[in-house]
């Protein structure tokens, strides 16, 4: 069994609107020295062992699915793990 | 003319779609469910606006892969008419048959009014009933309609007049460039946020976004009129 770990957050080119609310309320709240907050999504992927190329389906399902190439970048953790 | 109406789980302006093309249009109109085997009966493709999947993962993110987008595609490759607003438009960007994504809105609220938008380009089969630069009235109802793509493809759009709304005054969502609505190289494939479907009618508080429909239809009679 894998656990993949994926995270996904919008490019550094990309305006972040989510990002940019969040930064200004830290802000508000009085913490100083934020320079920014970027938002993004974390998500946990259990697979079996009938996967044989982990790293290859994990890219894939990435880039077919999980992010938006077009606006999102990706990077994922594979962590090898017991059967319970 | 006989439109296909797609429906996913979660689209909720299906009956929207189907009312202007059916009631006000006088054309003919289908509701057809997102595991569609095929499109072949219809002149053109209808992608209604909603929270198609609930949007999970991202606006169109899921509905891309559903059987009926297949079928789209292939419409698309045809030269089918295939319009999609606002749900629809995120789809159509999803499934690659339009360039770019969609961003929260600016402001990251949901945002539901009239606007006003520009007719940047009126050589296309949606728009030839408006005039160039011509200023219409029809609402927007989104979360996610703040148009993004990378420098090189906002060339592209442009040295192509793929631009074919604008939000004139003031943009609701924050959209690269004011961009409302695009249209791919062929021609074929619309996608815009604002809603032509719920302006359709005076008495529902105006009917600019009638032109669009009729302007589909005629082009249609217009290019089958050999075969008549």
């Amino acid at each position: 069994m894998y656990k993949v770990k994926v995270y996904v957050t919008l490019r550094e080119s990309v305006l972040d609107p989510q990002g940019t609310a969040v930064k200004n309320s830290l802000a508000t709240h009085g913490y100083e020295g934020i320079q920014d907050v970027r938002i993004g999504k974390y998500m946990e992927l259990t697979l079996d062992e009938t996967v044989k190329d982990v790293d290859a389906a994990v890219k894939e399902m990435c880039e077919r699915l999980l992010a938006n190439p077009v606006i999102e970048d990706y990077r994922y953790e594979v962590e090898e793990v017991v059967a319970q | 003319m006989k439109f296909a109406v797609i429906v996913f789980p979660g689209s909720n302006c299906d009956l929207d779609m189907y009312h202007a093309v059916k009631d006000e249009l006088g054309e003919e109109a289908e509701y057809v469910w997102h595991d569609a085997e095929s499109l072949e009966d219809y002149d053109a493709v209808l992608l209604p606006g909603g929270f198609s999947y609930g949007d999970y993962l991202r606006s169109g993110a899921i509905a891309q892969f559903s059987n009926v987008m297949k079928e789209v595609v292939k419409a698309a490759e045809a030269g089918k008419p295939v319009l999609g607003v606002c749900n629809g438009f995120q789809i159509l960007l999803e499934a690659g048959l339009l360039p770019g994504a969609m961003r929260r809105n600016d402001s990251l609220k949901f945002i539901c009014k009239q606007v006003e938008l520009k007719v940047e380009n009126n050589e296309t089969m949606f728009t030839a009933g408006y005039e160039k630069g011509e200023v219409i009235t029809i609402p927007v109802a989104h979360g996610e309609g703040n148009y993004y793509c990378d420098e090189a493809t906002l060339a592209a759009l442009k040295a192509n007049n793929q631009i074919v709304f604008t939000y004139e005054g003031e943009n609701p969502n924050g959209s690269l460039e004011d961009i409302a609505g695009i249209i791919n190289e062929r021609g074929n494939v619309l996608g815009m946020m604002p809603h032509p479907e719920r302006a359709v009618d005076e008495l529902l508080g105006g009917a600019d976004g009638l032109k669009l429909f009729k302007s589909i239809v005629k082009q249609w009679r217009e290019a089958n009129a050999v075969n008549a």
